[in-house]
C-alpha cells in the first residue's frame, strides 16, 4: 500500500490538458490499496479541482499559492510531499515547465528519476518503466533498485487523458516556504501567422533538413500551392528563418490537427516534430536516409530525392 | 566574470546495429560521437557575452568523458571558448544527467562561475537533466529552455524567455548567478575558424578524477538503472519504388485518391 502522486500543471490559471495524461500515467500502475493524489498549484486551486477529479483520483491536494509558474515553489511542494507523505511515485508531464523544476526536486531529494516516459508496467511488483535513447533508433526497459521514491515525467499525447466521474476529496495543503528567484514579466505570443493556418489543414507538404538551403524553399511553396496544400516545416527550416514559425509542425510549433495527408520531404522525423504530427492517418514520407524514424511512422515511404520527387509530383497537379 | 558552459558528446547510431553482450546498450563500435547540437548555442551564448563585454569574461567549457570526448571540447574551444575541463573515471561507464551535475556542482564549486549555460537537452537521450539537476544541488535560480536572453556580465538579474508549448514564450527576470539551459535558435552557432581550431590544440584543459573533486564512485550513481536496450518494433511504411517519374506518379495517385480529386 503506497501512494502515488500527480503533479498538475496550470498555465495562467488553465489547466494544462497533459496533466491528465500524467493522471492516465500513474493509473497504469497503481496496485491494490494504492491511492492516487494529484496536486495543483494555482491562485485559486479550488477552481480546478472539479477537473482534476477524475476516475481514480482518491484526492485532489489544492495549493493556494500564485498562477505564475515558479519552479522554486514546485521544488518546495515536491519536497514537503515527499517528506509528509513518502508516495513511491510522483508523475508529472514532460512538457516544458517540467524541464524547469523535476530534475532539480528529483536531485534535492534523492529520488529515483527519469523523463520523457513512454510506457509504464509492474513487473513483480518492480516499476519498470520504458524511454527511448539514441534519438528514439531504441527503446529501454528502466529500473529504479533501492528508490523508495520515483519521479517520472510522461510524453505527452502518448497516454489518453484520463476522464470518467471521479470523487476524489479535496484537501488543502498551506504553500511551502520558497525562495522564489524568478518572476513573470508578460507573455511573448508567436508572431501572426499571417493566414497560413497549419491546424486548420486537412493536407500538408512539409519540408525538413533536406532542402538544404534558402534558395530551394520557393519550390516547395510552389508546389505546395499547385497540389492544394499547405506548406509546413521542421523545426531548423524556422529557427533558420527560411519560413515563418507559423509553418512549423512540432511541439515548439504547431499542431497538425485536422491533417489527414501529411507529405513530409527530407524531414527525419525527430520526436518534437513527430509530437505535431504522427497522429495523421496518411503519412507519406520521401528521405534519402532510408533508416529516417520518420519511415517508421509512414504509411508510404519512398527512398530518394526530395527534389526529383517534387519536380516529377508538379507534373501532375 | 566567469561563463560555465558544461557541455557533452552525444553519440549517433550507425545505420545498422547491434547491442552489446549484456543487451543494456549498443556496441560501442556502432556509435559516432559528435558535439550535442544543442550545446553549440550554449557556447555561442556565453562566446556573445564575453565579446559584448569586450574584456574581462571567462568563458569555460566542462565535459564529462572519456579520452574520447576530448574532440567535443575541443570543437568548443575551437569556437572560442577559453578552457577547458574534462572529467572522467571508469566508474561513470553508466552516468545519467544526474551523476554529471554532481560532478558539475564540484567543479562549480572550484571553479566559481557567475552563470551556468547548459543545452536544453542532449540529441541523443534528450533526457533534459543535467542542467536543472545542477541547479537544484547548487540551490542556484534557474530556467530551462531559455529562447532569448538580456545579461550583462555581472549583474544581479537577467531578463529572458523560455519557450514554451506551440510557440508562446515567457518573459521573466531571474536572479543570478543562474543555471540557464538554452534552447535551438536563441543565436545562430558560429563555424570554428581554421585558426580557431589550431589555437584549441593549444588551449589548456585539465583533466580531472572523480578523487581530485572529492567525490567517490557511490556519489555518482545514477537515477535509473537500465534493464534492457532494444530495437522498437517499427510500423513498416510501404515502400513506394521504380524511378523517381514512377515514385513520384504513384504519390500524385495516393495524394489525388485521399484528397477525393
Amino acid at each position: 500500500m503506497s501512494e502515488i502522486i500527480v503533479i498538475a500543471l496550470q498555465r495562467d490559471g488553465e489547466l494544462r490538458a497533459s496533466s491528465l495524461e500524467a493522471v492516465t500515467a500513474a493509473r497504469s500502475v497503481k496496485q491494490a490499496g494504492d491511492t492516487l493524489g494529484v496536486v495543483i498549484v494555482a491562485a485559486n486551486p479550488q477552481a480546478l479541482a472539479g477537473a482534476l477529479s477524475v476516475e481514480g483520483v482518491d484526492e485532489v491536494i489544492a495549493v493556494k499559492a500564485t498562477d505564475e509558474f515558479q519552479p522554486d515553489l514546485i521544488e518546495a511542494v515536491v519536497t514537503a510531499l515527499v517528506k509528509e507523505r513518502k508516495p513511491s511515485l510522483i508523475v508529472t508531464p514532460h512538457g516544458v515547465d517540467a524541464w524547469s523544476f523535476a530534475p532539480a526536486a528529483a536531485i534535492k531529494n534523492g529520488l529515483g528519476f527519469a523523463t520523457d516516459v513512454l510506457a509504464l508496467r509492474r513487473e513483480g511488483g518492480e516499476l519498470v518503466a520504458t524511454r527511448a535513447g539514441y534519438a528514439e533508433k531504441v527503446l529501454m526497459d528502466i529500473d529504479f533498485p533501492g528508490k523508495a521514491t520515483v519521479l517520472l515525467t510522461n510524453r505527452t499525447n502518448v497516454f489518453e487523458p484520463a476522464a470518467g466521474q471521479g470523487s476524489a476529496k479535496v484537501t488543502e495543503m498551506a504553500a511551502p516556504a520558497a525562495d522564489v528567484a524568478t518572476k513573470h514579466e508578460g507573455w511573448k505570443q508567436p508572431a501572426d501567422a499571417g493566414g497560413i493556418d497549419i491546424p486548420g489543414s486537412e493536407f500538408i507538404l512539409s519540408i525538413g533538413r533536406g532542402v538544404a538551403d534558402e534558395s530551394n524553399v520557393e519550390q516547395f511553396l510552389e508546389l505546395a500551392d499547385k497540389m492544394g496544400a499547405t506548406l509546413g516545416c521542421s523545426r531548423p527550416i524556422a529557427d533558420n528563418g527560411w519560413l515563418p514559425k507559423a509553418r512549423q509542425v512540432g511541439q515548439s510549433g504547431q499542431l497538425a490537427a485536422s491533417c489527414r495527408l501529411y507529405v513530409a520531404m527530407g524531414v527525419s522525423g525527430s520526436v518534437q516534430h513527430q509530437w505535431g504530427m504522427k497522429h495523421v492517418e496518411n503519412i507519406v514520407a520521401v528521405n534519402t536516409d532510408p533508416e529516417a524514424s520518420i519511415f517508421s511512422i509512414a504509411r508510404y515511404g519512398i527512398v530518394g530525392d526530395m527534389f526529383e520527387i517534387a519536380s516529377e509530383l508538379e507534373n501532375h497537379f | 566574470m566567469k561563463i560555465l558552459v558544461p557541455v557533452k558528446q552525444i553519440a549517433s547510431l550507425d545505420d545498422q546495429f547491434e547491442m552489446r553482450d549484456d543487451g543494456r546498450d549498443v556496441d560501442e563500435d556502432y556509435l559516432e560521437k559528435d558535439l550535442n547540437e544543442f550545446d553549440h548555442f550554449s557556447v555561442e551564448e556565453a562566446l556573445l557575452i564575453k565579446e559584448a563585454a569586450g574584456d574581462g569574461v571567462e568563458v569555460v567549457v566542462a565535459i564529462i568523458g572519456d579520452d574520447d570526448s576530448d574532440d567535443a571540447l575541443r570543437t568548443a574551444l575551437a569556437k572560442g571558448a577559453d578552457r577547458g575541463i574534462r572529467v572522467w573515471d571508469d566508474s561513470l561507464a553508466e552516468a545519467d544527467g544526474t551523476s554529471v551535475a554532481r560532478i558539475l556542482a564540484k567543479v562549480v564549486e572550484r571553479e566559481k562561475p557567475d552563470m551556468v549555460f547548459t543545452g536544453a537537452q542532449s540529441s541523443d537521450f534528450g533526457s533534459a537533466t543535467t542542467g536543472m539537476a545542477l541547479a537544484g544541488l547548487l540551490g542556484w535560480p534557474h530556467a530551462a529552455v531559455v529562447s532569448n536572453l538580456e545579461y550583462k556580465p555581472g549583474a544581479s538579474s537577467a531578463k529572458l524567455r523560455r519557450e514554451l508549448e506551440g510557440g508562446l514564450e515567457e518573459i521573466m527576470t531571474i536572479r543570478c548567478p543562474a543555471v540557464l539551459s538554452i534552447q535551438l535558435g536563441i543565436n545562430q552557432p558560429r563555424y570554428a575558424s581554421l585558426r580557431g581550431i589550431k589555437q584549441a590544440k593549444q588551449k589548456p584543459v585539465d583533466e580531472l578524477s572523480l578523487d581530485d573533486l572529492g567525490l567517490g564512485a557511490s556519489d555518482v550513481e545514477p537515477a535509473f538503472h537500465v534493464r534492457k536496450m532494444y530495437a522498437p518494433e517499427r510500423g513498416k511504411a510501404e515502400l513506394i519504388t521504380g524511378s523517381a517519374a514512377e515514385q513520384a506518379a504513384r504519390l500524385a495517385q495516393i495524394i489525388k485518391e485521399i484528397r477525393g480529386m
